[in-house]
């Protein structure tokens, strides 16, 4: 995507954020048909259509400069948004290693890479940085690794360490939760830091995802796609600052849900490692306001279907109790009730 | 590096060498002379040889450093009784012939909360273990080497291993009668420890009994058994979904069979360990022959689940759901 990149957007107090029309139409509709519930929807990552949002292994669009700068607030405020078990470093590397090639050979007019032997360059022309640095010596970064590129990646980035059968979180940066701390889980197995998931461990989901990612494959990734709403377009929804955006549910009115309400869409990847044999969990956020939503009308009258039909266990899970009603009766005036057409395509 | 198809990529033979009566050692590197893919110690391959009536897929360790990606090197015991895949490398792969093989896959991997790491080869077993040497040598975690061999002419790899890892190696010799100490090693070990083992079935069997007599957490002791599939009586099996018959003759494995006739069936190690190809039995007139490490022995006494990459079956009829 020839993407114009953002130099202003703020993801707090003045909330200055937009989609452009090009990033409207690639936004990723989580509600593939006119119900949602959830399902083992994990597909290979393999490269989507030109400009959509899977073209490459990871997105990089008009948001990045914001999302950049609205991790750095996070971090100094909260450092422990950033963390990595001493047995991890491995692991780092290799999430270095993977982002640096796929982001250089996807974007190569925004990054650079060039590597003699271990010392590699590495050029951020967004940001401004340009590190000269040994592969596999971390005192040659200013940062850790993992935390080094990930403040120059969008999305949250989490690393399971793999043993005795089980998958642990034992590494990552998270600064854009939807209301998951990864302080309060890190060390927990898979279906430990699962634990607060509705429903899902009655289906057996997590028996069924753990199995699979035990036997995830080298250079054969997997997605899924994931959602909630947030008030405002809020990236940092951590459990550790609460108080700041909690009581915004209570802010939505009639009048202002089309503005304030945001479809909030996570593209889950996951990666094997190949030094580490670790698993990468990537968590890419993408925010949508209900207006700009319902500029799409088939996506107008599929969530309206969507979040009116939603099971009342997930609305309580995804914390819309207070405004779903404001959203769906904004909604129902675009409905008129004719069919969507399969998947989430915009037509 | 370009991939042929979806799963495999080209690799070049670049180097053999016999180095014991039985084995022999493999040099390959990418065939469009690009760097090969980084992996950790302890990861196999599986090779694809398209022999003149038949696809063999058989799945080697990678024994090279983890970090020279310039090559990786696999040694392929010969099989006895012959049959498929280790007959064909040794026979008819020559310097310069290209092979497919697919990205590494790691079922055996190193713990990295291990305070110290104690391993044990038997034979051919050391291509499983060499690799996590590499890997141990760059950690600052202390680790020993126990490797058993039928005698000197069966050592080549042991000069190599002594020569990179030092005193940190012993080398015990069948034909002089110096035996591991298994029980005495594992019993005198630190909290904290790891064991490894991979070699012939015997050895394994007596460092897992070892250890857990010592009480070790079963999560410290770490094993990888690939079984070849083995050569057994001829059957048919009806593929419940593919609406299709097929006889999986003496010499090939129901998996193979399966392949053959052009069914995408799920797999990874190729050799009984890691569950990827475990496939329902509807119904079988006569009884599952299980060759796998991985099913439980109340899953195997069920006679409802079949791993098709090392198992079989013996009798009149067996229907699977693929």
């Amino acid at each position: 995507m020839s993407a114009v990149f953002k130099t202003d957007e703020t993801f707090r107090g003045d909330f200055k954020y937009s989609n452009s029309p090009a990033a409207i139409r690639r936004f990723p509709l989580p509600f593939v048909e006119d119900k949602y519930m959830y399902s083992v929807n994990i597909e290979p990552h393999e490269a989507g259509p030109k400009g959509s949002i899977m073209e490459f292994q990871f997105d990089v669009d008009e948001h990045y400069i914001g999302e950049c700068r609205d991790r750095e607030i996070v971090l100094k405020e909260d450092p422990l948004r950033y963390q990595a078990l001493p047995h991890m470093m491995s692991a780092q590397w290799d999430v270095l290693e993977l982002l640096m090639d796929s982001m250089s050979r996807d974007y190569p007019g925004q990054f650079s890479l060039s590597k003699h032997g271990n010392r590699w360059t590495w050029h951020n022309k967004l940001l401004g940085i340009k590190d000269e640095f040994t592969f596999g010596d971390p005192s040659t970064l200013p940062r850790e690794p993992l935390d080094y590129i990930t403040r120059q990646a969008q999305g949250d980035f989490v690393v399971m360490d793999q043993r005795d059968g089980d998958l642990y979180l034992e590494a990552g940066m998270v600064t854009t939760p939807a209301d998951w701390s990864m302080d309060f889980d890190l060390g927990m197995t898979f279906k430990e830091w699962h634990g607060p998931v509705p429903l899902a461990h009655e289906l057996n989901v997590f028996d069924r995802a753990l199995k699979f990612l035990l036997n995830l494959r080298l250079n054969e990734p997997v997605r899924r796609l994931n959602w909630t709403m947030t008030v405002n377009p809020r990236l940092d929804t951590s459990p550790e600052f609460y108080p700041r955006w909690g009581s915004d549910r209570a802010t939505v009115t009639p009048d202002n849900v089309a503005d304030k309400a945001h479809v909030r869409v996570e593209l889950q990847g996951l990666w094997r490692l190949p030094r580490s044999n670790a698993v990468l969990f990537g968590v890419r956020c993408y925010l949508i306001s209900i207006r700009e939503l319902a500029t799409i009308p088939k996506w107008a009258r599929r969530t309206h279907r969507a979040l009116r039909d939603l099971h009342p266990a997930l609305v309580d899970y995804k914390g819309l109790t207070r405004y779903r009603d404001h959203v769906v009766n904004w909604l129902a005036p675009l409905d008129d009730g004719s069919p969507t057409t399969p998947g989430n395509s915009p037509e | 590096m370009s991939r042929s198809h979806s799963h495999t990529f080209a690799v070049t033979v670049t180097a053999i060498t016999q180095v014991t009566p039985l084995i022999k050692h493999f040099v390959l590197k990418a065939s469009d002379g690009s760097q090969l893919p980084a992996f950790s110690g302890g990861s196999h391959v599986i090779v694809v040889m398209k022999g003149a009536s038949r696809v063999h897929r058989n799945p080697y360790s990678l024994l090279s450093s983890p970090s020279d990606l310039s090559s990786y090197e696999i040694a392929v015991r010969r099989a006895d009784p012959t049959r498929g895949g280790s007959v064909f490398m040794h026979d008819h792969v020559t310097v310069g012939m290209q092979l497919e093989i697919a990205h590494p896959v790691n079922l055996f991997q190193l713990d990295k909360l291990a305070r110290k790491h104690v391993l044990f080869a038997g034979g051919v077993g050391i291509t499983a273990i060499a690799a996590q040497l590499e890997d141990l040598k760059m950690g600052s975690v202390h680790y020993e080497l126990h490797y058993s061999v039928r005698g000197p002419e069966h050592a080549a790899f042991a000069d190599r291993l002594v020569k990179r890892h030092g005193d940190r190696v012993r080398i015990y010799h069948d034909s002089a009668d110096q035996r591991i100490d298994i029980e005495g090693l594992v019993a005198a070990q630190p909290l904290g420890t790891h064991v490894y083992v991979c070699g012939p079935t015997p050895m394994i069997d007596r460092v897992i009994a070892s250890a857990r007599a010592a009480g070790w957490a079963n999560s410290h002791i770490h094993w990888e058994q690939f079984s070849a599939p083995p050569v057994g009586e001829p059957f048919d099996v009806f593929l419940q979904r593919s609406n299709i018959t097929l006889s999986v003759p003496p010499d090939q494995s129901l998996l193979e069979a399966i392949e053959d006739a052009g069914i995408d069936a799920p797999y990874l190690c190729r050799g009984g360990v890691c569950g990827e190809c475990k496939c329902r039995v509807l119904e079988v007139d006569g009884v599952l022959v299980h060759n796998d490490n991985y099913l439980s022995s109340e899953e195997k006494a069920s006679g409802a689940l079949i791993m098709p990459c090392v198992s079989r079956a013996q009798g009149k009829k067996l229907v699977i759901d693929l």
